[in-house]
């Protein structure tokens, strides 16, 4: 019993995701009496049966169920790579389902790059139980040794040609035995799928317009909905005037006033959109505690009351530094940043006044935690609530998803019967969203110059937390907040929040220190791309080029010597051979970083080439390169979308990207305002993959953005001798 | 305040009643169902919502419907396919380079590529850049959309 408790702690802390509420099911028995080395993979613990994640289709077909969602990372088509392997099938004979309630498993968030981890490796290992299930009722039928028979698409062949067909087996039912280890895995060897670029199909029906977003979906009746927020956080309801917002605007069917929280649902969509605007201009709310301004950001983190942890520590500070030996120290920061989904959240919600149930379609990266969060949020029974995961626009985290399905479904239970759906404004989304968190970083070490290696290290932090997903509990979601009787979330000092992710440098130093203070910042803030990997990462990798550039040396070379990890130093040696013979014109520079997502995840090196206008300080990144070990690749072509996609974003947050507010609220409420890289901007990228067949694959997802960060900030340093350690690198802090 | 509108979309011709304020994506969206052009920030700073009025790349969020009738001929995402099924090659060009990720992005960047080849056939890299400027994306394929449009551009 110990044994699943302790593995469901550990994923806690690699995932970052709060879970509250979980409960085992009855894989605690089949772990008990394993051993350890038997584990089951990935989500199999919690649903060990192989129905749980596939389904034996008639004609050859099957259907694989995975409590993931798909965020435009290829998880379908990961997937059904992984089971059309094991079942040899052809790829396009797999149907995936995403996450459900009450039809997937519960595989709580799809977060922390651990799709590939824990979805696939479960299906993986389900469809290779399913086909030795296959062969061994085969077996008698057609009177052979199962190691006599093969699996093919619909039957269980013999070699002689006799055959019995998948159907005849199964007799209608599904296998509903458990995966049990060791799980009789094809050997790689064999594989026909898994390692190949297999292109997405979904892509082919985005480009012909087929429906498949939430924001697509129709249902007969369905009305529009829209939300008032409040100017500020804490600014509240004084007066609405509901009777003159129906006089001014036709359509409007219902309006919803609970506490501060305000919405309107409308027959026609554009008729909502105008009542909104009416609102907006109409409604009057109290000023609320004004945002604190009178410090900048980084001394204000610094001096806010917080807990404090000692990550790591070992060897002596005590003693003062060495004669000649190279003392160095450094603060950076790094600024709030936006999710900044490209289409707003949305869902929609349809409430049934006779069985008190409600059915919400959402792009929230967990379907089973918001079905829980909203059962407690209306008082329902959660076996009454029906999530279903439908894709959205790109969200590289906890965005407004779960709060905006949270705002539909309060909107739909004072409209009982009608599909409502809710469409978050561009304001709604950039002002509300919960941000990716502030963070200040102080780092110093010595450096012995005779070795030309680092002797003691120390880094220091302060940050929000970066994980406030609603996680089965209702006062995470914005509206439960604003309610006549609210539900305020408790202030979390746990450190679970991915705060101090990557702090602890991959490289190994004799004497170091990481200490993080968890403290609670101005703004709201959840799970962005990385966690406090990002942050931490740009500090401890400029501070690493900071120090190579101190005591003279190449930057690859002290990065090597201060590795024992093979893997990490190959993909170092390979970003290195992408670049060579790149020529470096005047007010150019190169700049590399690396890391380890997780410091137990995907390796992954970085360089980048700017140029640095000396007039302006006008930043401009041609070329980023990237080499990437994530373990055993499912598909290569994926793997590198993902990383290329990181690159860039991660170079747009690093040069151009930063939440602003005034004492009244945020004042970045629009692209203009938090102007993300447009065409004219983007680097072209490019992405070497290390596969490594024979390891187990590693989550990739978040591993490119701290490197890019800190690659930028070393090649603008190289490019114009400016070391910027406050994100963003904007011109004005390269000029005078 | 509604009024009778002819519209001409995707080579059809449509009358509709409907308040001639209305922005012209929630008609194509809602009373024409279709789903190409999207809805990204109703202020024309994202291109999500493009559109090709009589071959040129428009955002369609703030365009009130009254102004694109007359015969004004209106291409959403969904006219690109040939009525036998086959994509449009700037379409088949990012299905080739698997240049999406979430794919929200999609319709801007490929009516506007549509557009741009239009005018420049051949369009320098830095051509393709301001083809595409109006387009946001933020899973950031802008590299794999980039040489979607030279492929397109090639092969017609
Ligand atoms: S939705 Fe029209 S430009 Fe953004
Ligand atoms: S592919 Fe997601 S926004 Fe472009």
């Amino acid at each position: 019993m110990p044994q699943p408790v302790t593995s469901r702690r550990n994923f806690l802390k690699t995932t970052g995701c709060l879970t509250i509420g979980f409960v085992l099911l009855s894989s605690s028995e089949l772990l008990a009496d394993a051993p350890k080395a038997d584990k089951l993979p990935g989500s199999l613990q919690d649903n060990p049966r192989i129905n749980a994640w596939l389904e034996l289709l008639p004609n050859g077909r099957a259907r694989v169920l995975t409590g993931k969602i798909e965020i435009g990372q290829g998880i379908r088509t990961a997937v059904a790579q992984v089971a059309a392997e094991e079942l040899n099938l052809p790829v396009e004979a797999v149907e995936v389902t995403i996450a459900e309630t009450g039809r997937t498993p519960d595989e709580r968030y799809t977060a922390g790059s651990a799709s590939i981890e824990q979805s696939a490796m479960a299906i993986r290992h389900a469809a290779a139980a399913a086909r030795q299930k296959l062969l061994e009722l085969a077996a008698p039928v057609l009177r052979l040794k199962v190691s006599q028979l093969r699996l093919e698409p619909g039957a269980v062949v013999a070699s002689s040609g006799r055959r019995v067909s998948v159907e005849q087996l199964l007799g209608g039912r599904q296998l509903t035995e458990e995966v049990r280890q060791p799980a009789p895995l094809k050997p790689k060897s064999q594989y026909q799928h898994v390692g190949r670029s297999v292109p997405r199909q979904d892509i082919e029906h985005m480009v012909r317009a087929e429906p498949y977003y939430v924001q697509d979906l129709r249902f007969p009746g369905m009305v529009h909905a829209r939300v008032l927020r409040p100017p500020s956080y804490e600014a509240r309801l004084l007066q609405f005037d509901a009777d003159a917002l129906r006089r001014a605007v036709p359509g409007v069917l219902q309006t919803v006033v609970d506490g501060s929280f305000v919405g309107i649902v409308a027959e026609q969509e554009y008729q909502a959109l105008r009542a909104q605007d009416y609102g907006r201009l109409h409604t009057q709310w109290s000023a609320g505690r004004p945002l604190p301004i009178d410090k900048p950001l980084p001394e204000l983190l610094r001096s806010l009351p917080g807990t404090v942890k000692d990550v790591a520590s070992k060897g002596d500070f005590t003693k003062a530094p060495a004669a000649g030996a190279l003392t160095h120290q450094a603060s950076y920061f790094k600024p709030y940043l936006m999710h900044g989904s490209i289409g707003p959240s949305c869902a929609v919600a349809l409430f049934e006044p006779g069985a008190q149930a409600l059915h919400v379609w959402t792009h929230s990266q967990g379907v089973y935690p918001l079905r829980e969060s909203l059962a407690k949020l209306l008082n329902l029974r959660s076996d009454n609530v029906h999530v279903k995961g439908v894709p959205g626009s790109g969200c590289y985290g906890h965005n407004g998803a779960d709060d905006v399905a949270a705002d539909a479904a309060l909107l739909a239970r004072a409209v009982p019967g009608r599909h409502v759906r809710l469409q978050w404004s561009r304001d709604d989304e950039h002002a509300w969203e919960p941000y990716g968190s502030a963070m200040a970083f102080d780092l110093q070490a010595r450096v012995n110059p005779n070795t030309g290696r680092i002797t003691h290290w120390q880094h220091e932090l302060w940050s929000d937390t970066h994980s406030t997903r609603p996680a089965g509990s209702p006062e995470k979601l914005l509206a439960a907040q604003y309610l006549a009787q609210p539900q305020l979330p408790k202030v979390e000092d746990d450190f679970s929040g991915g705060i101090h992710r990557n702090a602890e440098p991959y490289y190994q130093f004799p004497a170091l220190q990481v200490r993080a203070h968890a403290v609670q910042g101005p703004l709201r803030v959840s799970a962005l791309r990385a966690l406090g990997a990002f942050g931490n990462i740009f500090a401890l990798e400029s501070f690493m080029e900071e120090l190579a550039v101190l005591a003279r040396q190449d930057p690859y070379e002290f990065r090597l010597r201060h590795l024992t990890d093979e893997r990490a130093k190959a993909v170092i040696r390979r970003v290195r051979e992408m670049v060579k013979g790149q020529k470096i014109a005047e007010n150019e520079g190169l700049g590399l970083a690396f890391a380890r997502y997780k410091n137990t995840a995907a390796y992954c090196a970085v360089v980048a080439k700017v140029s640095v206008d000396p007039g302006t300080g006008f930043v401009r990144v041609p070329r980023i390169w990237a080499a990437i070990d994530a373990g055993e690749v499912i598909n290569p072509d994926g793997l590198k979308n993902q990383t290329e996609g990181g690159l860039t974003q991660a170079a747009s947050w690093t040069l151009n990207e930063e939440v602003l507010f005034n004492a009244q609220g945020i004042t970045t409420r629009q692209w203009e305002q938090y102007p993300i890289f447009r065409f004219d901007e983007v680097p072209l990228v490019e992405v070497a993959v290390l596969d490594r067949p024979t390891e187990p694959p590693l989550g990739a997802g978040e591993a490119a953005q701290g490197p890019t960060a800190a690659a930028l900030a070393n090649a603008v340093f190289h490019a114009c001798g400016k070391r910027v350690r406050h994100l963003p690198i904007r011109p004005e802090k390269l000029v005078g | 305040m509604e009024a009778d509108l002819t519209l001409l979309v995707n080579g059809q011709q449509h009358i509709l009643r409907l308040d001639p304020e209305t922005p012209l994506l929630y008609v194509l969206r809602n009373n024409l169902g279709l789903n190409g052009p999207k809805f990204g920030c109703g202020l024309q700073q994202c291109g999500a919502c493009m559109v090709l009025l009589d071959h040129i790349a428009w955002p369609s969020c703030q365009l009130p419907v009254r102004q694109t009738t007359g015969g004004v001929a209106i291409t959403t995402l969904e006219g690109l396919t040939r009525p036998d099924g086959t994509l449009h090659p700037v379409q088949a060009a990012f299905v080739q380079e698997q240049a999406a990720q979430c794919g929200f992005c999609l319709n801007g960047m490929i009516i506007s590529a549509v557009s741009l080849l239009k005018q420049y056939p051949q369009p320098s890299e830095e051509a393709i850049r301001n083809g595409l400027f109006r387009v946001l994306c933020r899973c950031s394929v802008h590299t794999r959309a980039i040489r979607a449009v030279q492929r397109a551009a090639a092969s017609g």
